[in-house]
């Protein structure tokens, strides 16, 4: 099974397609992107620390364990971000590149 | 000099009453909330396309939640409301918010916090493999979005938010291998003549036990932490702990809502230079406030559990007397009668909050007993023992000077979940009392902002 959270009620809602590391998947109008994403995959994010995958922590705002990004590279909050059709989301944070002037 | 300006910094419960008051006065407020929605997180509303009714979201407080929703409801265009803003400064007698990366000043005469409170954790080997939630977020997964946190889940900790959340995931359908419960059973009856102070809540609590144990689920107490285990790349794959007979006990799950009662968000109340004192009871850092919510601060006021955690009927309490203050202190007419009975409520609930620390006490135990190579600070990934070498070594024996040298509390979450047993665990290698390690400092912003964030000029 590949995904984390388990939908309880509430699952006659519009459908939502979005983008995770390259896959289509669908979730539900209304859906937190985190709830969106963790229905599909098991984790959000990789600890800049090498202890691993971090799924949140929680929910409401303030620990900041949920951060994604847009392929684009912008950073969202996943917990507090509502889904939306056609997001392309990112698990790991996207590479800076700066360009060599030398 | 016209009306005082007056923000209100949340919409829950003591934000919304507050509100209310201040409206009854003819004076409108600013109310300002990082949600969506109203509600706060313990009334929190779910989407629009949600069709749940109200007894099924807040059980026993249905009515309470459906009342503060349309006490709301009947304010709006008679407050001026921002929500979805973030309010992460006070500095020069204003308040600096954004929203939708835009940055904004508002100057006021009177600024009543109402920040609420998030759990409180202690930190146990394995808590940062994915698929360990706070008990509030399992809660919020579950009210929110109709979502369970994993398909077999373990509910452990202690505090009344322990037995609401695993007998609300039972309800919804969800599968809760078990319920376990650092607070042993006699503190409870210790606790009781306290809590009688409010016995139709302590009848709601017990009914909650009883609803457990008669779906099956296996609810233990007195119990000790030992790990979660899993694996880096999928995450929780089990709870061990020992029983309140010493035995070791593990249970399988996916998913593991954790929880030690709750801990008052303080860093506004701090940045507006608000004196804190320590609270012996539950063994932490609380703002000092005086009659009906004024702080050291001329001006600023406090309200709900960001002060000091209550609960929401208390919240509710507390945003009245909090407006009232304020209507007080800007010479407006205030009832004396009004004041005296919200003071005379307010003081059940105080006893009852009392009997609740005695009976859910933070376990300072298990920080002393963490095992080196446990993390405490899950954002940085400091563990137990870099902590202590920190201190041992480098001869730190106060929380900013810790944080300073080994990154403890440092972190995104700028330690909301890892400053208390921090600080247990320094006080413990240092040989000193918990008071005197100090509290971390509240830093502006209280939460990241974005680089590209840019300031309105008004």
């Amino acid at each position: 099974m590949n995904h984390r959270f388990v939908r309880l009620a509430e699952t006659n809602r519009a459908r939502v397609r979005i983008v995770i590391d390259g896959q289509p998947v669908e979730a539900l109008a209304g859906d937190t992107l985190m709830v969106a994403m963790l229905n599909n995959v098991r984790s959000l994010r990789e600890s800049e620390f090498g202890d691993g995958r971090r799924a949140g922590f929680c929910l409401m705002g303030a620990c900041q364990d949920c951060w994604v990004w847009t392929a684009h590279g912008t950073r969202l909050r996943a917990c507090t971000t509502v889904v939306a059709e056609g997001m392309n989301i990112v698990t790991t944070q996207p590479e800076a590149t700066w360009a060599n002037l030398a | 000099m016209g009306q005082p300006r007056v923000i209100i910094i949340g919409a829950g419960p003591a934000g919304v009453r507050c509100a209310e008051t201040l409206v009854a006065a003819g004076l409108r407020p600013i109310v300002v909330d990082e949600n969506r929605r109203d509600g706060g997180q313990i009334y929190r509303r779910q989407p629009d396309n949600f069709t749940r009714p109200y007894d099924k979201l807040y059980g026993t407080e249905a009515e309470r939640a459906q009342a503060l929703h349309a006490s709301f409801d009947a304010l709006r265009g008679k407050v001026d409301y921002m929500p979805e803003t973030l309010a992460w400064n006070i500095f020069g007698g204003k308040l600096h918010v954004v929203r939708d990366q835009r940055s904004r000043s508002l100057p006021y005469d009177a600024l009543v916090i109402c920040s609420g409170a998030t759990d409180r954790l202690m930190p146990v080997k394995g808590w940062h493999y994915a698929g360990t939630y706070s008990l509030g977020a399992a809660q919020i997964a579950l009210k929110a979005q109709a979502c369970s946190i994993g398909r077999r889940v373990v509910f452990m900790g202690t505090g009344p938010l322990l037995y609401l959340v695993a007998s609300q995931y039972v309800k919804a359908g969800a599968d809760v291998a078990a319920v376990l419960d650092t607070s042993p059973l006699m503190r409870r009856l210790a606790a009781l003549p306290k809590l009688l102070a409010r016995p139709a809540v302590l009848r709601n609590g017990l009914a909650l036990v009883s609803y457990l144990k008669r779906a099956g689920v296996q609810v233990l107490t007195g119990i000790t932490p030992v790990e979660i285990t899993g694996s880096a790349e999928d995450g929780v794959r089990g709870v061990v702990i020992r029983d309140n007979r010493g035995h070791e006990r593990s249970f399988e799950c996916d998913a593991v809502g954790m929880g030690y009662h709750l801990r008052p968000e303080t860093q506004l109340a701090d940045l507006a230079r608000c004196t804190f004192r320590f609270d012996h009871e539950t063994r932490q850092w609380l703002p000092e406030v005086g009659e009906d919510g004024r702080t050291s601060v001329p001006g600023v006021y406090l309200a709900g559990d960001g002060m000091k955690v209550l609960g929401a009927d208390a919240a509710e309490i507390g945003g009245r007397l909090a407006a009232l203050a304020v209507l007080k202190d800007f010479k407006f007419m205030v009832s004396d009668d009004e004041l005296q009975g919200l003071r005379a409520e307010q003081a059940k609930m105080d006893r009852f909050r009392r009997g609740l620390a005695q009976a859910f006490p933070w376990p300072a135990q298990q920080a002393a007993a963490l095992p080196d190579d446990a993390v405490v600070c899950r954002c940085e990934v400091v563990t137990a023992g870099d902590l202590r070498r920190t201190v041992r070594e480098m001869g730190a024996q106060e929380a900013n000077r810790a944080k300073a040298l080994c990154r403890v509390g440092m972190g995104r979450c700028q330690g909301r979940y890892c400053g208390h047993a921090g600080a247990e665990i320094i006080a413990h290698a240092a040989g000193v009392p918990l008071e005197q390690v100090g509290r971390l400092r509240g830093q502006a912003p209280v939460k990241p902002l974005s680089m590209a964030v840019r300031e309105e000029v008004e």
